[in-house]
C-alpha cells in the first residue's frame, strides 16, 4: 500500500492498530451497519504518476483556446505581475486556515488589515470587511444587510442597469428571505432618478441599489441618489468595478452607505469565473451589521501592535440561527492577491492602468465608428466598455473575430455588442479588431 | 515580530514618488477621463518598489503557520496536505486565460475538467448529479437548502419550513438555515454522543407535517458514526423530509460508506477539506453540492459562472493522483491516526465518550481539572512546541472541548511527537501551571487583547490616526 501521500509503514499499521485494539482497518469501521458499507472499488481511473496528471491537463488544456480579450460584463482581461502568483504560493499563506490562532497568523491577520485599509481607500468607505466570495454574493449580503438593518422594511430597489448575473443572484437569495426586489426603470442606459423617488415614496424599501459603471460601461450621474434614498430611511447601495475607483468618484463621494462588488479586476486572472474575491465596505455606523470577518488592531500581553479576528458577535458561529449572514471564512489567498497588487501598483500605478484602459476603450470605440458599420447605442460617458450597435450579422462577426482568436466583446440583444478594454490590450490588437471589421 | 523593518504595515514603507509597476506606454492618443467623473483626492495607497513588496510579504509569511510548516490537528477542518502539482495544473495558462462567457467551442477542456470531477464525486458519494456553483463550504449548506425548499415548493407544500440539527451541528447549519429562510429545532444527543432516535421520533410527531429536512453530519463533530442512520433517514422520509448531509466531515467516509447509501439526498463538499485543495489562510474553497436523481432540476443560481473553477481543478487532480486504488485508504487511515491519538492520551486527557472515533474526536480538556489550566492554555501551549492547535470550545456540547483531526497524511513519527508534547504539557499543568496559562511564549506575538479591539475597533491604516488609542 506504499504510496507517496501516506507515510503508514506495515510496521506503522501493525503498532497503531494494536493500541487502538483493532486487527484490520475494516474493523475501524464496526459501528458502521453491514448495508451500508462500501463494498469493492470505486468506478474512477486507476492512480495515476505526476507525470500523467500533468499530460492529462496539457491535453485538456489543449481543447480550450486562448483568446484576444475584448469582453468584460464584470470580468476583466487585467495584468498580473508576476511578483503576485510568485508569493501566493508560498506554503505559510497558502496552506494555513483562518486565523484563529492569533499568535501564529499574524502573517495572514497582517495582510487583511492592509487589505481592509485599501478597499476603504479605494471605495472611500469607513470600514471594509475581511473579504466575500465574489460580487454576486457580495451583493446580495448587502441586500439582506439592509433588510436586516431596516426592520421592517423588506424591499430593495435594484436599477435595471446592473449586472443581469448579479441579478440572477440577488433574486435566489431574495426569493428565500421572502424580501422584494423592485427594479427601478433605466431611460438612455442610465437609472430614472425620479422613477427611483417615486417608487421610494410608496415606502417600505430597506435598500436602492445601483452599479458604477453600470452594466453597459456607462459612468451614471448619481448625484442626489443617497439623499434620497434616506430621506426614505433606505440604505443606498452601490456596486463597483473596484479598479475603476482609483480614478472614479468613491461610492462614499456619492453618499453610499454600502460599496460591495468583485475584486477581479485588481489583476485576478480570469481563469473561467472563478476564484475571484467580493469586497464589502460600510460606514462606520454600520461596522456591526456587517457580514464576514473582519481583523481589528490590538496588542499582545507583550505590548506589541498585533492584529486579531474581531467583532465575532456579529458572526454565524455565535449567533447561529439568529443569524443574517452565513459567511464562515472569508476569500483570505484572494485578498492578499488584491493586497499585493494594490501594494505593487500603489498609488499612482492603478490611476495609470485606469487610464490606459479608458484610452484604449475609446480608442476602440472611435476605431470602430469610423469603420461605418457601427453606432454608439447610448449617448452616454463610458469608461473602458461600451455597447455599440452592428449593421450587419453580428454572430458572424464574432465568428470571424474567433477564428482569428480574437473575443469579440459580448453580444447584448440582437445587434448590440460589447466591447471592453484593458490596460492589457495593445495598440496593434485594437487595430487588428478594426481591420477585420 | 521577526524583524523590526518588516513588522511594519506596507503603508508605514511608502514613500512618494517609489513604485513598484511597469505599464506599457500610452499610444492611444490624448483620451483624457472627464475632470466630473474623478474622486477628489487619490486612494490613500502605498508607493513601494518591487523589493520592498516582495520582502514584506516573504517576512509576513514567516508569521504564519501553515500545513506544510507542521503539524495542524485543527478538528473539523481537514487540515490535510496540499499537493504541488495541484497548484501547477490549476497556474496552467490554457485554463487560467479563459474569460467565463467565452464561446463554449474555446472552453472544452475547462468544461470537461468540471464534468469529469462532477462525475468522480457523484461515484465516492452515492449521488446522482453535482453542481460547482457553491463557492465554499457553507455556501453549498446555502444551496442545499435552496434546493430541499425548491422541491417542498414544487410539491406546493410551502409549510415545511423546519430544519431538524442535532445539539452537536456545525453553527454554519442554523446560520444557513436562517439565511434560506428556514427554522431550526434541536434534536438531542444521547449520553453516547450520537442523536437520541426517541427523541426524533417526538419531533416528528409533533412537528411532521413541518419538517423540510433533516441535517446531519456523519460522522458527527465529536467524530462518533451515527450508526442509527438508516433508522433515522427512515423516519424523517416517512415524515416527508428530505436527509441533508453536511460534507465537513465526508473525510473518514472514503472508502467506508457513501452518504447516498446512508439514505442522504442532498449534500455538500468541501473540497478544501477531502480534496486537498489549499485553505488559503481562510479561502477560496469550493462547496459543491450533489442530490439524488429527480433533484438537480432545484439547483439554484447562487453564481454566476462555473463556482471557483481554479480549485475544482486542484481537486479533479488529487482525484486522479489518488486514484480506485488509494482513495478508498483515506478515510480508514485519517481514522487509524485519530484513534490512535486518543487512546494514547485519554489517559491525561478527559474522554467524555470513550469508543472507536472516525476522523476527529473530542477532549473536555485535561484530566486533572485542579490545576486551573484550561483548553485554551493548552492550545496556546501548544504553540510553543511549534504545533497548530486543535479546535477549542467547540463543539458545545462541553465545556472544554478541545477537537483534534491529524489527517491520513500525517506519519506515525509526527503524531507520536504530538502525543509526547501533549503529555508534557499536561504534566507541566501540574509542575508550572504559570508557564502554561501565560503561554505562547515563544511566538511572534504573545496573546492578544481581544476586549481592547473588539471595544475600539480600528479596522483600518486610515483609522490608526484617528483612534485616541493608536
Amino acid at each position: 500500500m506504499s504510496y507517496k501521500y501516506f507515510p503508514h509503514t506495515e510496521t506503522d499499521l501493525r503498532e497503531m492498530m494494536e493500541k487502538v485494539g483493532v486487527g484490520t482497518l475494516e474493523e475501524l469501521y464496526a459501528e458502521v451497519p453491514q448495508g451500508i458499507r462500501f463494498q469493492g472499488d470505486y468506478q474512477l481511473p486507476s492512480e495515476m504518476s505526476e507525470l500523467e496528471v500533468r499530460q492529462l491537463f496539457e491535453q485538456l488544456g489543449s481543447q480550450n483556446k486562448q483568446l484576444v480579450c475584448f469582453a468584460g460584463a464584470g470580468v476583466y482581461d487585467h495584468y498580473t505581475p508576476s511578483v503576485i502568483p510568485n508569493l501566493l504560493q508560498r506554503s505559510e499563506f497558502l496552506t494555513s486556515y483562518t486565523p484563529y490562532q492569533a499568535e501564529i497568523s499574524q502573517g495572514t491577520l497582517h495582510y487583511i488589515f492592509e487589505y481592509q485599509s485599501m478597499m476603504a481607500e479605494l471605495t472611500g468607505m469607513d470600514i471594509s470587511n475581511a473579504s466575500m466570495y465574489d460580487g454576486t454574493t457580495a451583493t446580495a449580503e448587502a441586500m439582506m444587510m439592509a433588510v436586516a438593518a431596516g426592520k421592517k422594511q423588506n424591499k430593495v430597489l435594484v436599477s435595471e442597469t446592473i449586472d443581469p448575473k448579479t441579478l440572477e443572484v440577488l433574486k435566489t437569495y431574495a426569493h428565500f428571505q421572502g424580501i422584494e426586489l423592485e427594479m427601478v426603470p433605466a431611460k438612455d442606459g442610465v437609472t430614472s432618478r425620479e422613477k427611483l423617488e417615486e417608487q421610494l415614496s410608496q415606502g417600505g424599501v430597506a435598500g436602492v441599489l445601483v452599479q458604477q459603471p453600470n452594466y453597459y460601461g456607462i459612468v451614471e450621474d448619481y448625484t442626489g441618489f443617497a439623499e434620497i434614498s434616506h430621506a426614505q430611511k433606505a440604505l443606498f447601495i452601490m456596486n463597483s468595478v473596484i479598479a475603476d475607483l482609483a480614478v472614479l468618484k468613491t461610492p462614499g463621494e456619492w453618499g453610499a452607505d454600502i460599496a460591495v462588488g468583485d475584486g477581479q479586476s485588481l489583476g485576478i486572472p480570469m481563469q473561467w469565473g472563478g476564484p475571484y474575491v467580493g469586497y464589502m465596505c460600510c460606514t462606520e455606523k454600520l461596522i456591526r451589521k456587517m457580514p464576514g470577518r473582519i481583523v481589528g488592531k490590538t496588542i499582545d500581553n507583550r505590548g506589541q501592535r498585533a492584529f486579531v479576528l474581531t467583532l465575532q458577535a456579529r458572526e454565524q458561529h455565535i449567533r447561529r440561527q439568529k443569524a443574517t449572514s452565513n459567511i464562515c471564512s472569508n476569500q483570505s489567498l484572494m485578498a492578499l492577491f488584491v493586497t499585493m497588487y494594490c501594494s505593487l501598483m500603489g498609488k499612482q500605478g492603478l490611476k495609470e492602468a485606469a487610464e490606459l484602459s479608458y484610452a484604449g476603450a475609446h480608442y476602440l470605440c472611435d476605431g470602430l465608428l469610423k469603420t461605418g458599420h457601427f453606432t454608439l447605442v447610448y449617448d452616454q460617458p463610458f469608461f473602458n466598455e461600451f455597447v455599440v450597435r452592428y449593421d450587419g450579422d453580428a454572430d458572424a462577426l464574432q465568428h470571424r473575430l474567433l477564428e482569428n482568436g480574437i473575443f469579440g466583446g459580448i453580444k447584448l440583444a440582437g445587434d448590440q455588442l460589447m466591447f471592453a478594454v484593458t490596460e492589457k490590450r495593445t495598440k496593434e490588437e485594437i487595430d487588428k479588431l478594426i481591420e477585420l471589421i | 515580530m521577526n524583524n523590526r523593518l518588516y513588522g511594519n504595515l506596507i503603508f508605514e514603507l511608502s514613500q512618494e514618488g517609489r513604485r513598484g509597476y511597469s505599464l506599457p506606454k500610452n499610444r492611444f492618443g490624448h483620451y483624457e477621463i472627464p475632470q466630473e467623473m474623478r474622486r477628489k483626492e487619490d486612494a490613500a495607497l502605498p508607493e513601494c518598489d518591487e523589493m520592498t513588496v516582495v520582502r514584506h510579504y516573504t517576512n509576513l509569511s514567516a508569521n504564519n503557520f501553515g500545513v506544510d510548516n507542521g503539524f495542524y490537528p485543527l478538528g473539523s477542518c481537514t487540515m490535510k496536505y496540499n499537493p504541488k502539482i495541484n497548484e501547477e495544473v490549476a497556474a496552467m495558462p490554457q485554463f487560467t486565460g479563459l474569460h467565463p462567457l467565452q464561446p463554449a467551442e474555446t472552453t472544452r477542456g475547462a468544461e470537461a475538467v468540471c464534468t469529469l470531477l462532477c462525475r468522480s464525486l457523484c461515484e465516492l458519494t452515492g449521488l446522482h448529479a453535482f453542481t460547482l456553483k457553491p463557492y465554499a463550504g457553507a455556501h453549498g449548506e446555502l444551496t442545499g437548502l435552496m434546493v430541499i425548499r425548491k422541491y417542498h415548493e414544487s410539491r406546493g407544500d410551502e409549510a415545511r419550513r423546519l430544519v431538524i440539527v442535532p445539539d452537536s451541528a456545525h453553527g454554519t447549519n442554523p446560520a444557513s438555515a436562517a439565511v434560506c429562510g428556514l427554522e431550526i429545532i434541536e434534536v438531542k444527543s444521547l449520553a453516547d454522543g450520537t442523536v437520541d432516535v426517541e427523541a426524533l421520533k417526538e419531533l416528528l410527531a409533533e412537528h411532521g407535517t413541518e419538517i423540510a429536512a433533516m441535517m446531519m453530519t456523519n460522522p458527527n463533530t465529536l467524530g462518533l458514526f451515527e450508526k442509527q442512520i438508516p433508522v433515522i433517514e427512515k423516519l424523517v422520509h416517512e415524515a416527508g423530509g428530505l436527509m441533508y448531509y453536511d460534507g465537513a466531515n465526508l473525510n473518514p467516509m472514503l472508502g467506508a460508506a457513501r452518504p447516498g447509501d446512508m439514505g442522504f439526498d442532498v449534500m455538500h463538499i468541501n473540497l478544501h477539506k477531502t480534496f486537498s485543495t489549499p485553505h488559503g489562510g481562510g479561502g477560496p474553497g469550493a462547496g459543491p453540492v450533489g442530490v439524488r436523481k429527480g433533484l438537480e432540476q432545484f439547483f439554484p443560481n447562487v453564481s454566476p459562472y462555473h463556482g471557483n473553477f481554479a480549485v475544482a481543478m486542484r481537486a479533479y487532480a488529487y482525484i486522479l493522483s489518488l486514484g480506485r486504488e488509494n482513495v478508498k485508504l483515506v478515510g480508514p487511515l485519517a481514522t487509524l491516526n485519530a484513534n490512535y491519538i486518543k487512546e494514547c492520551l485519554k489517559d491525561v486527557y478527559q474522554l467524555p465518550i470513550d469508543g472507536l472515533c472516525k476522523h476527529e474526536f473530542v477532549f473536555d480538556g485535561l484530566m486533572d481539572k485542579s490545576t486551573g489550566v484550561t483548553t485554551m492554555d493548552v492550545a496556546k501551549r501548544l504553540l510553543d512546541y511549534g504545533y497548530h492547535a486543535p479546535t477549542i470550545y467547540f463543539p458545545l456540547l462541553f465545556h472544554e472541548s478541545l477537537m483534534i483531526e491529524p489527517t491520513e497524511n500525517e506519519s506515525k513519527e509526527t503524531i507520536d511527537g504530538f502525543i509526547d508534547v501533549m503529555r508534557q504539557i499536561a504534566e507541566e499543568a501540574k509542575t508550572n501551571p504559570d508557564l502554561v496559562k501565560s503561554a505562547p511564549h515563544n511566538t511572534p506575538i504573545g496573546r492578544v487583547d481581544d476586549v481592547l479591539a473588539a471595544k475600539h475597533p480600528v479596522t483600518t491604516y486610515r483609522a490608526m490616526f484617528l483612534s485616541p488609542l493608536s
